[in-house]
C-alpha cells in the first residue's frame, strides 16, 4: 500500500488530525480511528445508507467516500447530532413509535430523516416514503418509520398528531 | 391474568432498549475491539464444484501484516468435521463439513482458505496472493436435473442427489377427485431467496490458552447451540465455552446456524491462541448465508359443486444446495411446505410428497416462516382457482371450509396438530377492516377504465413455539425450554435473566412487561439480561416465534414464585398472614393498609438476616425454565389481504393496500406485536415481488450485491392496517402464542391471489415467484 497520508477535519466539534492509509474510506476511518461505532456497515458498495454521515452538511455515505477526501470537512456522526440535541424530537418519535427493531439502520435513518425535515416542508407520506428510500430497514417494514417522521413533521407545523400506534 | 391496577400486559410500551440503539450507542459484534486481536479473511470458490488440486500460500504468509495462513489442513487436529443428518432418517446423507473445505467444493462461495492479519484490509490483500489450482467438475444447478439418472453427483460422498423423500397421505384422493365437481391445479415455482439481516454474520473469537476458556461473541440466535456446537468440534469442555450475543442486526432464522466460515474464525483462535474477528462482507453475505425457498410444486384440488374441499394433493420439489446445514438440517422447508398446505382447511382427503434435492448452490437452512408461505400460497390460489370455476366469491370458499370450534382440536392431514384456531372470526374482521364490498365495486368500476386491480386474500395457520418434538427425535441437540431467572437486588429492583434472546423483535420489553405484571413491581424497576450463554438459564433462544409463548412463560412462573417468597417474608415481617398481602407497584400491601416498599423489604432480606425467622425463606433468587409438552407447538392463525393493481403495458405490480388480522393469543404489547406483523409483512411481499436469488447454468451467483438483490424500500411498500383476535394458547397461563412469522408467512399467498385476481379477465395468471415485470409480461404474451 501506498504511504499513510495526513487528513484534518473537524468530527462532531472536534479538530481531528490523523495518519491514513490513502484507501480507508470514511466509514472504517469514524469506527476504527475516532471509535464512532453508530455509523454501521450493511453493504460497503452504496445501497443500504447504515453508513449515512453528514458530510459539510450533507448527508452522504460514508463507504463511498474516502476519509482522505473528507480532508478539511465538518463531519457529523449519530454520536454528535446526538449529543447535540439536535435530533431529541426525532429520537423521542422514534422511540415511542418503534420505529426500530434491531436498530442497525437506525443512525443513517435518523440522519437522513433530520435532513429531509430540515427542509422545513409539510411531506405527504407517499414523499417521506420517497424520501426515506435510499436507507434499507429490513425489520420494520417502514410503516413506523413513516409515522415517526410524519409525527415531528406535524409537530413542527403546531398541529396535533392523531394516534398512530394502532 | 393477574389484573392488577398496574397491569402492564396489553400496554403498547416502548423498548426500553430502543433509545440506546437509536442513539448510534449500541454494541454489535463488529463493534468489539480486543487486545492482540487478528482479523480474517477467505479465499473463497470461484467455482460451484471443483476439486482443489493445491494452494500455494507461500506469498500470501509473507505479506505485511499478515500472522498466519490456515487452509483446511491446518485445522484438521483442532476442529472434526460435522454433518447435520437426521437419527430416524439414516438414509439420509449428507457430504461431512469442514470449517475450511478439504479436497472438493460444491458451492460457488465454498471457503477454502484464511488470511489472519492486522486488519482486515491487510489480510484481504493477502488473501488475493493465495494461489489455487483447481480442476472445475460439472455443476448441478437444476433441481429436476439433479434427479435424472444420469445427473452427475452434487458431491463425491453422494450416491445420489436425492437427500430425502417423504410421502404423506390421509383418506382416498383418487376417488376424491374421480368424484369432484371441479377439480383444478396450478404448477408453482417458488425463487431462492437470501435471508439479508442488514447486520451481516459477526463473530470474534477469544481461545485463552492457558485456563482453554473460549469466549465467543457472536451475532446469532442461539448461544446456548452454539456452545455446545463449539465444545463437541473443538474439543473442549462446554464449560469452557461461552458463547455472548450482544446487539444482533437483525437474525430471520440466517443466524440460527453454524457456518464454516464462523467455525474456521474460532478454529483460528484456538490455533493461535489469540482473539479473531471475522465480519462476513455483503457480497460473502450473499454467497455463503443460507439461502431458502426454493421450491416447485404441484398442487390439485377437488371441491363438490358447492365448493366444499374433497381432496388435495401437492407435490414438492425443494432443492437445498449442495450440504443439509448444521446442525438444524435443510429439510424443513420441504416438510413443512407440504404439511401447511390446506392445514387451516378440513381435508376429508390429502395427498402430499416432498422430495429434497441437493445441486451446486448455497445451501439452504430455516429463514423466518421454513416452509409455510409455500404450502399457504399453494392452497389458497387453488382455492381462488376453484372459485372462479364454481362462479362463488373467494370469500364463500374459504368461509366453506375452514376449520373451525366444532372441528378443534384436530390432527390436520398434513399431521400438524391445531387445538385452538379463530379463523372464522378472523375472516370477519378482515372484511370489515378492508371494506371489502366496496374495494370489489371499486375493482370493477376501473376494469371499466381498463385498470387491472386484484384482491388477494390468504388465510394462514403459524407453527409456534415449537416443543422438543421437533428436533429431539431427530438427535438435534437444540433445546426448546426457556429459562428465566429474576431476583431481589438490595435496593427493591429486580434483574431479570433469560434465556430468550433479542434481535430487534423487542421482546425482552415483553418479558419485562411480564415480570412487571405479575410480580406487581413497575417496568422501570426492571432490567433484563439476555445473549449471554454463560450467564444465563439455559434455553434455546430465539427461533420458531417462541420468545413470548415460552421465555414469557417461565418469566411468568418465575414472577409468581417470586412473589410468592416476597410476600412471605413480608408477612413475616409485619406479623400479617401472606395470604392477606399484595405486591403492587413494588408496595406490599395488607388489606387496610400499605406495609413497606419492595426497598425496605429487600435491604433487610439482604443485610438484616439477623432480624428473621431462621425458617424464613429467605433466597430471593428464582429461576424457572418452561416448554410446551401438553401440545407439540402452539398455532396461532389470521389471515391476510393484499389490493394491488398490475400495469399491463409495463408489468409492473403497485401495492395499494395490505391488511392482517392475525390470533397470536394474549398481546403482551399490542405495539411491538404490530411492527413484528408489518415487517414480517414486507419480507413476503419482498419475496413475491423483488427478492430473487439467481444463478446461471454455471452455479454462479448472479445477485451477489444489494443493487442486483433487490430488497423491499420504503417507497415501494403500502401501509399496512393491523388487528388482532385473542384466542389464548391453551398450553400457558400467560396464553401467548407467537407472532414471529405470521406476517412473512400470509403475504407471498395474499400476492399471488391479488396478482391472479387482477388477471383474471386476461385469462392467464402467474407460476413463478417473484413477479418481477418480466414474469408479468410472459404471463401476458405467452
Amino acid at each position: 500500500m501506498s504511504d499513510a497520508v495526513s487528513v484534518k477535519m473537524t468530527v462532531n466539534g472536534t479538530s481531528v488530525e490523523k495518519q491514513v492509509e490513502p484507501r480507508q474510506h470514511l466509514t472504517d476511518f469514524l469506527r476504527t480511528e475516532l471509535g464512532l461505532t453508530g455509523n454501521h456497515i450493511g453493504c460497503e458498495h452504496g445501497v443500504c445508507g447504515a453508513c449515512s454521515v453528514r458530510v459539510d452538511g450533507q448527508v452522504v455515505r460514508g463507504c463511498l467516500m474516502l476519509a482522505t477526501q473528507a480532508d478539511g470537512a465538518i463531519v457529523e456522526t449519530i454520536e454528535g447530532v446526538v449529543e447535540s440535541g439536535e435530533v431529541n424530537g426525532l429520537i423521542d418519535a422514534f422511540v415511542s413509535r418503534n420505529a426500530l427493531q434491531c436498530g442497525f439502520c437506525t443512525p443513517g435513518m435518523i440522519l437522513t430523516a433530520a435532513e429531509l425535515l430540515s427542509e422545513g416542508e409539510l411531506l405527504e407520506r407517499a414523499q417521506i416514503r420517497d424520501e426515506l428510500s435510499g436507507n434499507i430497514c429490513r425489520c420494520t417494514g417502514y410503516h413506523s418509520i413513516v409515522d415517526a417522521v410524519e409525527s415531528v413533521l406535524d409537530k413542527e407545523d403546531g398541529r396535533v398528531s392523531d394516534d398512530k400506534l394502532a | 391474568m393477574t389484573n392488577l391496577p398496574n397491569s402492564s400486559i396489553g400496554v403498547s410500551l416502548p423498548r426500553p432498549d430502543a433509545r440506546r440503539l437509536a442513539s448510534g450507542h449500541g454494541t454489535y459484534t463488529d463493534d468489539i475491539e480486543l487486545p492482540r486481536m487478528l482479523h480474517m479473511a477467505l479465499v473463497r470458490s470461484p467455482y460451484a464444484h471443483a476439486m482443489i488440486k493445491s494452494i500455494d500460500t507461500t506469498e500470501a504468509a509473507q505479506a505485511k501484516g499478515v500472522a498466519r495462513v490456515i487452509t483446511a489442513v491446518d485445522l484438521a487436529d483442532i476442529c472434526t468435521p460435522f454433518v447435520a443428518g437426521i437419527e430416524f432418517l439414516p438414509d439420509m446423507v449428507s457430504p461431512p463439513q469442514y470449517p475450511l473445505a478439504l479436497g472438493e467444493v460444491a458451492w460457488q462461495g465454498e471457503a477454502i482458505c484464511a488470511v489472519l492479519a492486522e486488519s482486515r484490509a491487510l489480510a484481504e490483500d493477502a488473501a488475493e496472493l493465495v494461489y489455487v489450482e483447481w480442476e472445475e467438475l460439472p455443476a448441478v444447478v437444476d433441481s429436476v436435473e439433479a434427479l435424472e439418472p444420469d445427473s452427475p453427483l452434487v458431491h463425491s460422498v453422494l450416491n445420489s442427489n436425492l437427500a430425502m423423500a417423504m410421502p404423506v397421505s390421509k383418506g382416498d384422493t383418487k376417488t376424491a377427485f374421480a368424484e369432484a365437481a371441479v377439480v383444478v391445479e396450478h404448477f408453482f415455482e417458488f425463487g431462492r431467496q437470501a435471508g439479508m439481516a442488514l447486520e451481516t454474520r459477526s463473530v470474534v473469537a477469544d481461545f485463552e490458552p492457558a485456563s482453554r476458556q473460549l469466549t465467543v461473541y457472536q451475532s446469532h440466535q442461539s448461544p446456548y447451540q452454539m456452545q455446545d456446537v463449539y465444545a463437541r468440534h473443538l474439543g473442549l469442555d462446554e464449560h469452557q465455552v461461552r458463547v455472548i450475543a450482544k446487539d444482533v442486526g437483525g437474525a430471520f432464522g440466517l443466524k440460527l446456524h453454524a457456518y464454516p466460515d464462523e467455525m474456521a474464525a474460532v478454529a483460528a483462535s484456538v490455533l493461535m491462541g489469540r482473539p479473531v474477528k471475522y465480519i462476513v462482507d455483503r457480497q460473502e453475505s450473499f454467497a455463503a448465508d443460507i439461502h431458502a425457498r426454493e421450491m416447485t410444486a404441484a398442487g390439485r384440488l377437488a371441491v363438490d359443486s358447492k365448493g366444499y374441499i374433497l381432496g388435495v394433493e401437492v407435490d414438492v420439489l425443494s432443492a437445498i444446495g449442495a450440504y443439509s446445514v448444521y446442525p438444524r438440517t435443510s429439510v424443513g422447508e420441504g416438510i413443512q411446505a407440504v404439511q401447511f398446505t390446506g392445514a387451516p382447511y378440513r381435508l376429508p382427503n390429502f395427498k402430499g410428497n416432498v422430495r429434497v434435492v441437493y445441486q451446486n448452490k448455497t445451501p439452504t437452512g430455516a429463514y423466518r416462516a421454513v416452509g409455510q408461505p409455500i404450502g399457504c400460497a399453494v392452497i389458497e390460489q387453488l382455492l381462488d382457482l376453484a372459485a372462479a370455476e364454481l362462479g362463488i366469491d373467494p370469500v364463500a370458499i374459504r368461509s366453506l371450509n375452514h376449520l373451525n370450534s366444532a372441528d378443534l382440536p384436530i390432527k390436520a392431514a398434513g399431521g400438524l396438530e391445531i387445538e385452538n384456531i379463530s379463523l372464522d372470526t378472523c375472516l370477519d374482521e378482515i372484511l370489515k377492516k378492508m371494506n371489502y364490498e366496496q374495494l370489489r365495486k371499486d375493482q370493477a368500476e376501473e376494469r371499466q377504465n381498463n385498470i387491472f386491480r386484484g384482491i388477494g386474500l390468504a388465510t394462514f395457520v403459524e407453527q409456534t413455539a415449537v416443543g422438543s418434538g421437533l428436533y429431539g427425535p431427530a438427535g438435534i441437540r437444540v433445546s426448546a425450554q426457556e429459562g428465566c431467572n429474576l431476583r431481589l437486588d438490595p435496593s427493591g429492583v429486580i434483574r431479570c435473566a433469560t434465556s430468550t434472546t433479542e434481535q430487534g423483535q423487542g421482546i425482552l420489553a415483553g418479558i419485562q412487561q411480564v415480570v412487571a405484571d405479575v410480580l406487581g413491581v413497575n417496568f422501570d424497576n426492571i432490567s433484563v439480561q439476555a445473549g449471554d450463554g454463560g450467564a444465563t438459564p439455559y434455553g434455546g433462544g430465539s427461533w420458531a416465534s417462541r420468545g413470548m409463548a415460552i421465555g414469557g412463560e417461565a418469566a411468568r412462573q418465575a414472577a409468581v414464585d417470586l412473589r410468592q417468597k416476597i410476600l412471605a417474608a413480608a408477612a413475616a415481617i409485619s406479623q400479617e398472614r401472606p395470604e392477606n398481602l399484595k405486591l403492587v407497584a413494588g408496595e406490599i400491601f395488607s388489606p387496610v393498609k400499605s406495609l413497606m416498599d419492595l426497598s425496605e423489604l429487600a435491604s433487610i432480606v439482604h443485610f438484616r438476616q439477623d432480624t428473621l425467622p431462621q425458617d424464613l425463606d429467605i433466597e430471593m433468587n428464582v429461576t424457572r425454565h418452561f416448554l410446551p409438552r401438553e401440545f407439540p407447538y402452539y398455532m396461532a392463525n389470521g389471515i391476510q389481504a393484499s389490493y394491488l393493481e398490475v400495469d399491463t403495458g409495463t408489468g409492473a405490480i403497485t401495492l395499494l393496500d395490505h391488511w392482517v388480522v392475525e390470533d397470536c393469543g394474549t398481546v403482551i404489547n399490542p405495539m411491538l406485536v404490530n411492527e413484528q406483523l408489518r415487517g414480517g409483512i414486507v419480507q413476503g411481499l419482498g419475496a413475491a415481488l423483488y427478492e430473487h436469488a439467481f444463478y446461471d447454468e454455471s452455479g454462479q451467483l448472479l445477485t451477489a450485491t444489494l443493487a442486483d438483490y433487490v430488497v423491499p424500500l420504503a417507497s415501494d411498500m403500502p401501509d399496512i392496517h393491523v388487528s388482532h383476535v385473542e384466542n389464548p394458547a391453551l398450553g400457558t397461563e400467560l396464553g401467548a402464542k407467537g407472532a414471529g412469522e405470521a406476517g412473512t408467512l400470509g403475504a407471498p399467498a395474499a400476492v399471488w391471489c391479488a396478482v391472479n385476481d387482477a388477471l383474471r379477465p386476461l385469462d392467464t395468471r402467474v407460476w413463478k415467484q417473484p413477479f418481477t415485470p418480466a414474469h408479468i409480461l410472459e404471463a401476458l404474451h405467452t
